[in-house]
């Protein structure tokens, strides 16, 4: 049998996918409601009342990346951690501890599905956002390889949080305590150039910041950071991603007794 | 012996520092049904749990179809299935669905004749388009049997398949058991129902606190250990065992007034020598009202194993 079982990894992925849409009002319908309400309100309503926009740009279409951030995180988050958190509270892990699956097939499965099902809802997200905001993207490939690992990177740690999880109460702290404040306070609905001092130093200690920025520059070509900042910092979380995982499996933690 | 599976000195000490597996050395040898027999706590799930990768041992080897378990998992686990002792599936999940999703997850091309084949095996044809949660306790058990036969496994463990199942439905699970051996399946199954055991088991094996007691055949463990236990009851009382029953393994019980005898070997020695003694009794004049005869069960002999500990491994 060879390194990789790929069939094993497509079997996850798929089930994983059918599990999501199984859930569809909860796992598709409800974060796009969710966000086009956010244009809805700050974009179409207050936005129409900020002469000037933000940096240059209409503040309806400059909330557009860090909303769709907003999602990205949260939905790749809660799906990779929930899709390996519920084989472990019910005990049918057994069958995926006893297949000839290692890191790599889980992680193709679980996280792959998990980042797909992130990239649907992008797409969903930024279809209904034209409805509401006049947006352009200046570097496209830029974008969608961006929103790609933001995507992977978030399900990797979701896939960490639902390892680590050992109730529902610690699987649902993380997106809902750490993740969402971090993004609401990183420059989603405003530039950080705009905080007066400490507070902009403050700002840049929010890792969540950088990955607004990152998203923005690939729609307008500008941010408050540098994108090579915003892209090493992003590359350097999926890489610890990985490494923890990895060490993870190898030693069973929370997974083989 | 051709072994599909050899445990050497495996050993699993928990964080907590509870050792579930004392140095266990297991032979299992192909086609055959091995019954592991054990009371709570005995280390049966854990033995099984190390063998699937559920556990990871503190020390010891795992040897599956001649080749070293740590080294060549990837390849192994794909010619085991396992069917937990626990109701562990996505219950939301069809039937038919996830017994595919058994399969692929193993690695196989999908087989939808032969899915279909397993399905109809264990009467679960009719279900096959419903949500497992919509099933009883017993069927549940089956799709689970039915998933760990998705892909063919060579050697499947079976932790409790018929805990929580009635009796009509346990028969019929041994037929299923059975048919699966005649296709060539090894089968280990780990049991409280010791009526299982000598029902469908080729080799019986006793474990105790982590360590195995006992591996034989199960005629071979019955006639070793089995025993036959007869109650006479005199007419009249005995001060003593008279000589002309020296000869035969008897005791004087309840103020002389019955004769006990213990002794053969579970292969019906012990009922020609009752027999004999009965007819010795008479030569000697010595008249008897009653005779209660009981040949010691399997499960007699595991309670003894259990409660006693060993009486000496067998091969």
């Amino acid at each position: 049998m060879s390194m990789f079982n790929a069939r094993s990894a497509f079997t996850i992925y798929k089930q994983e996918l059918m599990r999501a849409f199984r859930t569809a009002m909860q796992s598709i319908l409800a974060p796009v409601l969710t966000t086009t309400l956010y244009f809805v309100v700050f974009g179409a309503a207050i936005g129409g009342q900020m002469q000037g926009g933000m940096g240059g740009v209409n503040y309806g279409a400059f909330i557009v990346p860090g909303l769709l951030l907003l999602t990205l995180l949260g939905e790749s988050t809660s799906n990779a951690s929930f899709g390996i958190y519920m084989p472990r509270f019910t005990g049918a892990i057994y069958e995926l501890l006893s297949a000839p699956v290692g890191v790599a097939e889980t992680l193709a499965g679980f996280v792959g599905a998990a980042a797909t099902k992130s990239l649907i809802l992008a797409a969903i997200i930024l279809g209904t956002a034209t409805i509401f905001v006049d947006y352009t993207i200046v570097h496209p490939v830029f974008a969608l390889g961006y929103i790609i690992l933001v995507s992977a990177s978030f399900s990797l740690f979701g896939f960490i949080l639902g390892i680590w999880a050992d109730s529902f109460e610690k699987l649902s702290i993380v997106p809902m305590l750490i993740l969402m404040p971090l993004t609401f306070l990183g420059g989603t609905f405003y530039s950080i150039d705009l905080l007066p001092e400490p507070w902009r130093t403050v700002a840049l200690a929010n890792p969540v910041v950088y990955l607004v920025n990152g998203l923005r520059w690939t729609f307008y070509g500008s941010s408050d950071v540098s994108i090579w900042v915003s892209l090493g910092l992003t590359l350097a979380f999926l890489a610890a991603c990985v490494a923890l995982i990895s060490y993870i499996f190898r030693t069973g933690w929370r997974l083989r007794t | 012996m051709n072994h599909v599976l050899e445990l050497s000195g495996l050993t699993k000490t928990y964080a907590g520092g509870f050792t579930a597996l004392k140095g266990v050395d297991l032979a299992i040898e192909q086609g055959e049904i091995f019954a592991l027999l054990g009371p709570n706590g005995a280390g049966k799930t854990t033995l099984i749990g190390a063998v699937c990768g559920l556990v990871r041992p503190t020390s010891g080897t795992i040897r599956a179809f001649g080749e070293d378990m740590a080294h060549n998992w990837r390849s192994l686990r794909a010619r085991i299935g396992l069917v937990p002792q626990e109701l562990s599936t996505d219950m939301f999940e069809p039937v038919g669905r996830a017994v595919r999703h058994s399969r692929g997850l193993f690695g196989f091309a999908p087989d939808p004749a032969r899915i279909d084949d397993i399905l109809k095996s264990l009467s679960l044809w009719d279900k096959r388009d419903e949500q497992i949660r919509h099933l009883s306790g017993g069927m549940k058990r089956r799709v689970l049997i039915a998933k760990a036969m998705a892909h063919d496994p060579e050697l499947l463990f079976l932790d409790e398949p018929t805990a929580g199942v009635d009796v009509e439905l346990r028969r019929d699970m041994w037929k299923q058991i059975a048919a699966m051996r005649e296709r060539g399946t090894t089968i280990i199954l780990t049991t409280h129902y010791i009526e299982e055991a000598e029902e469908m088991a080729d080799r019986v094996g006793i474990i105790r606190q982590g360590e195995i007691v006992m591996v034989d055949e199960k005629a071979q463990m019955m006639k070793r250990l089995g025993r036959t236990e007869a109650l006479i009851t005199l007419a009249a009382p005995l001060d003593a065992v008279p000589d002309p029953l020296s000869r035969f393994s008897v005791t004087l019980a309840d103020d002389g007034r019955t004769l006990c005898y213990r002794g053969g070997d579970g292969a019906g020695q012990g009922k020609a020598e009752v027999a004999e003694l009965t007819k010795a009794l008479t030569r000697a004049g010595i008249d008897y009202t009653a005779i209660d005869l009981h040949e010691s069960s399997l499960e007699d002999i595991f309670v003894d194993l259990v409660q006693n500990g060993a009486q000496g491994k067998a091969a």
